[in-house]
């Protein structure tokens, strides 16, 4: 399946889950939040949280800033 | 403390300087800078991870007992800022939140109309709002009665360096408004940091002025001290002006008499 994340096209199995993708980004699952289809997903719903065809993700974190 | 607690979000701080960590040319240098400055709040701002490139990781670098203040700076709407907010707190580190909404890309000046609208819906939703404003007084009270926990005036645009350009309203809005006012944006040495707090500011926030010093560590220590001398010259009651000249010394008792 396709989905897009942080504006980018991506292809993922069609068993993904919001794990899935972080591991497959080699992201850790602690210290990012993800949103999927403008809901956030809480981090202990990663791994049961699937993915589906067309789904728009955003995965952010914090950086330096004043 | 007693006398000069300093409360925000039920969270009692002994620092009334508050630091960033943006750009630094090493985030490693973020934990000697927080200890020599002393500041217990820090702030820092979300992004999209980069998904094709390894970057560092800022949160590494930030000591646990600092209270987190998260921005929502990119935000160019009430709701954009909402949006971050809640974000921001899906991350587990608290509820704290800087509200930054700024549309104008020259001068980065905060537009106070959505501020509001964001401090209430956050405010509603439990969050503890620091709203990033100009020092203009009706903002100032419209954002009270939204539910702020400070107000945050700049003192110049952000990263100028340019210092407390805005004194005067500033002054009216420690004068008028009951939440603490924290100075936020341009402070550039710690001479203007140190005037604020004079004044009666509540705190002030740094981030370019101790990033971009040559010595970044040493200049944080220097705001540090900046910052406790302004605090106590503004408890210990500063004597009035005058124009003419008033002797410190006797003027009576002169030697050779009169």
């Amino acid at each position: 399946m396709n989905v897009t994340v942080n504006g980018g096209e991506m292809e993922l199995s069609s068993d993904a889950t919001v794990l899935t993708l972080l591991e497959l980004k080699n992201l850790p699952s602690t210290g990012v939040v993800v949103e999927r289809n403008g809901d956030i997903v809480p981090g202990e719903a990663f791994a049961i949280t699937a993915l589906e065809d067309g789904d728009h993700l955003e995965v952010l974190r914090f950086v330096g800033g004043g | 403390m007693s006398e000069d607690s300093f409360i925000i979000g039920g969270r009692e701080l002994s620092s009334r300087l508050f630091t960033g960590t943006g750009k630094y040319g090493d985030d490693a240098v973020i934990p000697d800078v927080c200890a020599a400055s002393g500041s217990e709040v820090i702030t820092v701002a979300l992004r999209r991870v980069d998904l094709d490139a390894a970057t560092g990781n800022v949160m590494d670098h930030i000591p646990d007992h600092m209270q987190l203040l998260p921005n929502t700076s990119g935000a160019r709407t009430a709701d954009e800022a909402v949006r971050i907010a809640r974000l921001a707190r899906a991350m587990g580190c608290g509820d704290w939140i800087k509200i930054e909404v700024i549309s104008d890309n020259r001068y980065l000046l905060p537009d106070g109309f959505e501020t509001v609208k964001a401090t209430e819906i956050l405010a509603k939703e439990g969050f503890v709002v620091l709203p990033y404003v100009n020092a203009d007084l009706y903002v100032a009270k419209a954002l009270a009665d939204a539910g702020a926990a400070a107000v945050m005036p700049l003192g110049a645009p952000i990263g100028t360096n340019r210092g407390l350009k805005t004194r005067e309203m500033v002054r009216i809005l420690i004068e008028e408004i009951e939440l603490p006012i924290i100075v936020d944006a341009g402070i550039g040495r710690p001479s203007e940091a140190c005037e604020a707090m004079e004044m009666g500011a509540d705190a002030v926030l740094v981030n370019t002025a101790i990033a971009t010093a040559a010595d970044p560590v040493r200049m944080a220590a220097a705001f540090g001290d900046a910052v406790r001398a302004g605090r106590e010259a503004y408890l210990a009651g500063p004597g009035a002006k005058r124009v003419l000249a008033d002797a410190s010394s006797p003027l009576t008792g002169f030697l050779g008499g009169r």
